[in-house]
């Protein structure tokens, strides 16, 4: 992203696409989604998500996306009222949506800690090869006990070890989808054998957090295993993403955060012993578009005004305060009493988990004072999601777009509809014809697998289970 | 449960290319063809347009040797199947033992929605050492199963109920989404002498109670007894198996009785609203093609012999539709496990259910009906909304 388009790490050389791709997710909870107008349709009917995935597929979208929470998000002890919840689990979701689509990927998000791994590698592989190719493993690492007390084993991973958890799982996992001889199921109806003998390895991991012994019941898909998307921004899920993802979901849009998100992301994959464009790169963002400039931005404050309410602004606070602020008003200067907490809690989502509180009110109260902001003004200013979303006409947000593309700041956008199921229409319907113009966007899916549109090279088969050294995993 | 209707619904299994282990050999398609969303759409409109009721998923293990060595997930199959089929119910066996009971309650409650209300639990209680490696648990005793599957379905069932009907409120007066005095937590723990590792789930549920209120539950009928972990009231239906087609009948008005006299009624009587309707398991080979069943079997058997706890029909189709229309006299279902899936599928459907439908013997295919529905089951109340007890989560706001 220098002036050459290309940045030297040693021995290899990341080189823009030109291209981006966009991806959809359909978020499905926080205040991101808006739900106080009529047109706001459903969160749980089927009907939502194949609209949205459909009008997905009619944009060439590369990916609809999932997230997951296994524990209803709470506010002060209560579950919490204000924003949208209550979702589809990921994968069943998305095996039906495989029935509607045909070209679009289907991402999973899908954490570590809660599932077995014999039991999620074989749910993934079905999804793979039900969609024929087109599935996707979003890998996080919620850890926390709270959200363990739904799970047979509760809360018994450190928050410390949950990468080595994770890369250990997501090792045996990739083991398991590799474990099938390619080809091993006969093509011939007269076949002696319905797969070739010994067509499966078991895999067995005897680990601190768990052991798998398994012969696995699935072969590879047509794109020979399942993608993964990884979101974790620590510098230890920088990393592991860079040894073990092929696609980052970012939080840095924002141009030079975006570039410099690439630059460290290709360096960390060098020295990963992988190539600077092996792992993909697409940040989480909203679009708030409209004919012109003018228009999209009076479209943006009524947009923000449904997302952050006066309840949500003072709700906002309350849970960095961790006690009721609701005598306070929404229109006045944020409360002058303080945090009842020490460190927020992971109640409301992993966004939320470990902030100072003290800190932050103070911090707050001179924010808010210096720039005259009322409560409702700082909480706007806190969750506009000021770094990812892009507001304009539909020309000058693909001209911003087109620069992304032409540095290679980005693969792609993961865009998070603000309304359901109306919110990607304008984006397809306006937005992605302006890319097409501008050569940056795709004009037809290359492949049937998410793999071929993504651009991603096949995977190598786990080092252990090529076949000479198949002695080591018997 | 109405069982005083002659009516009665037919379910067919559609795992793999069929029941017998050789089935694959006489498949109509090829081996590499099986495992794919395809071939989950072809069976299901299939099925549903020949006038099944519902199809069942088998999960689990493959035998080793010779034959179908992969399957896919079951759960995925039928909500694969979701979107396509409009009328037929779509029960995935879903294990108990070891699967996590928090996402196996959300997987279904989520089967229900892609379904429109079609979605049902064939409860499975897994004494397979196989399934115990794979997730690193040590095998289940053949006694403690049964508790198993109580434990789950207990959870599935909670935490179905633990969102209210209409908790999804979008008041915007008030800013509130959700009114949140109608979810409750789930609080299950498995209870003192629980033969397992003893487990709780806090919940709620992740998503709003399923379309159908409850999903349908079914169960073998040796999983159920009215003395034993898992009772009639916690299943909606039994599946029933005998050894030979002729003991069937027999052994499934001796399951009805014992089900049924929990509920207080006379032996045989069913009291009203009580017992699970019955389901009888059935194995079937037909005459194909200027074929007779017997000798299409010989040929199957000659590659892998047929090891099943079912009882087996041999025959013609119209010896079979005389044969149902005697069994469904006594119970409330016929689940038939084909030897060949597209064999038998495709004789089924030209002879034996039109025949059946001819004599008024099978309900009609209710298009948009839920499968509570087909089974003569009301929504249900919601537990926490009629309950005494303060579940409410946290203090009234």
């Amino acid at each position: 992203m220098s002036q050459e388009n290309s940045i030297q790490h040693g021995r290899a050389t990341f080189r823009p696409s030109g291209k981006l791709q966009f991806g959809v997710f359909f978020q499905g909870v926080n205040s991101g989604t808006i739900w106080k107008t009529p047109e706001a349709g459903s969160q749980t009917d089927f009907e939502s998500f194949r609209r949205i995935a459909q009008t997905a597929e009619r944009g060439l979208f590369a990916a609809f996306f999932l997230g997951e929470g296994l524990r209803l998000r709470e506010h002060l002890g209560r579950p919490h009222a204000l924003d949208v919840a209550g979702r589809p689990d990921a994968q069943t979701m998305l095996a039906a949506l495989a029935s509607v689509t045909r070209n679009i990927g289907l991402v999973a998000t899908q954490n570590t800690t809660y599932n077995d791994p014999a039991d999620l590698a074989h749910r993934l592989a079905s999804l793979d090869l039900l969609s024929g190719g087109r599935a996707a493993w979003n890998v996080v690492t919620t850890d926390n006990a709270w959200t363990g007390a739904n799970f047979r084993r509760g809360g018994y991973l450190d928050h410390a070890d949950r990468y080595v958890h994770a890369e250990a799982f997501v090792q045996t996992a990739k083991r398991i989808w590799d474990s099938w001889e390619d080809g091993a199921v006969s093509s011939s109806v007269g076949a002696e054998s319905w797969a070739t003998p010994a067509h499966a390895r078991s895999v067995r991991h005897e680990g601190q957090h768990y052991t798998v012994d398994v012969t696995p019941r699935l072969p590879r898909s047509a794109q020979y295993r399942p993608v993964l998307f990884q979101a974790g921004d620590s510098p230890e899920g920088r990393d592991f993403a860079a040894r073990q993802a092929d696609v980052i979901f970012s939080a840095h849009p924002k141009f030079e955060a975006a570039v410099a998100f690439r630059e460290d992301i290709a360096a960390r994959t060098v020295a990963a012993g992988r190539g600077a464009n092996d792992v993909q790169i697409f940040p989480a963002s909203e679009f708030i578009l409209a004919a012109t400039d003018e228009e999209a931005r009076e479209k943006k404050e009524w947009v923000r005004s449904l997302q952050i309410g006066p309840q949500q602004a003072i709700a906002y606070l309350e849970q960095f305060w961790g006690r009721e602020l609701s005598s306070f008003d929404p229109d006045g200067p944020l409360p002058d009493i303080d945090p009842v907490v020490e460190t927020t809690s992971e109640t409301r989502g992993s966004g939320f988990h470990g902030a100072k509180a003290r800190e932050l009110a103070e911090q707050w109260r001179a924010e808010a004072s210096e720039n005259g902001w009322s409560i409702r003004q700082f909480v706007s200013s806190r969750t506009a999601r000021i770094d990812s979303t892009f507001t304009g006409s539909y020309s000058s947000v693909a001209d911003t777009l087109a620069e992304y593309a032409r540095v290679g700041a980005v693969d792609g956008f993961n865009i998070s509809p603000w309304i359901i199921p109306s919110g990607l229409d304008d984006i397809v319907n306006h937005l992605v014809p302006e890319l097409q113009e501008r050569g940056v966007y795709p004009t037809e899916y290359v492949g049937s697998t998410l793999r071929e549109n993504l651009g991603l090279a096949t995977p190598e088969r786990s080092p252990e289970l090529v076949p000479e050294a198949a002695g080591s995993v018997r | 449960m109405t069982h005083s209707s002659n009516a009665g619904f037919l379910a067919l299994e559609l795992d793999g290319d069929g029941a017998h282990p050789a089935a694959w050999r006489k498949a109509r398609h090829t081996p590499d063809a099986l495992l794919n969303g395809e071939r989950i759409r072809s069976t299901v409109v299939a099925a549903e347009s020949a006038g099944f009721h519902a199809a069942t998923f088998a999960d689990g293990p493959v035998t080793e040797g010779r034959d179908v060595a992969g399957r896919l997930n079951a759960l995925q199959r039928a909500a694969f199947a979701g979107p396509v089929a409009g009328s037929i119910a779509l029960v995935p066996e879903v294990d108990t033992v070891y699967t996590e009971p928090f996402h196996a309650a959300t997987q279904l409650a989520s089967l229900d929605y892609v379904s429109g209300g079609r979605g049902g639990w064939l409860v499975k209680a897994s004494g397979d050492a196989r399934e115990a490696a794979a997730v690193g648990r040590s095998v289940a005793a053949e006694d403690a199963l049964a508790h198993e599957a109580a434990a789950s379905v207990e959870v599935g069932r909670r935490l179905w109920d633990s969102w209210e009907d209409g908790a999804v409120i979008r008041d915007v007066p008030t800013g509130r989404y959700l009114d949140v005095d109608k979810l409750h937590y789930a609080d299950f723990e498995t209870p003192a002498g629980f033969p397992g590792e003893a487990y709780s789930v806090k919940g709620p549920s992740i998503i709003p109670r399923p379309l159908q209120g409850q999903l349908p539950v079914l169960a073998p009928a040796q999983l159920v007894s009215v003395n034993g972990s898992l009772l009639p009231s916690a299943v909606d239906a039994v599946l029933v198996s005998a050894p030979t087609a002729e003991l069937l009948a027999a052994e499934a008005a001796e399951v009805r009785a014992n089900l049924a006299a929990v509920g207080g009624g006379p032996a045989g009587i069913v009291p009203v609203g009580g017992g699970p309707a019955v389901i009888a398991e059935l194995d079937v080979v037909l005459d194909s093609r200027g074929q007779s069943a017997a000798a299409r079997l010989a040929e199957l058997e000659a590659f892998t012999a047929w090891e099943s706890p079912r009882a087996r029909f041999v025959g013609t189709a119209a010896e079979l539709a005389d044969f149902l229309a005697e069994l469904l006299a006594v119970v409330d279902g016929v689940r038939i496990h084909p030897a060949v899936l597209d064999v038998e599928l495709e004789e089924l459907a030209q002879l034996v259910l039109p025949e059946l439908r001819r004599r008024g013997l099978l309900q009609p295919a209710a298009s948009g009906g839920t499968f509570r529905e087909l089974l003569g089951l009301e929504r249900p109340e919601n537990r926490y909304a009629t309950a005494l007890l303060d579940t409410t989560i946290g203090e009234p706001a």
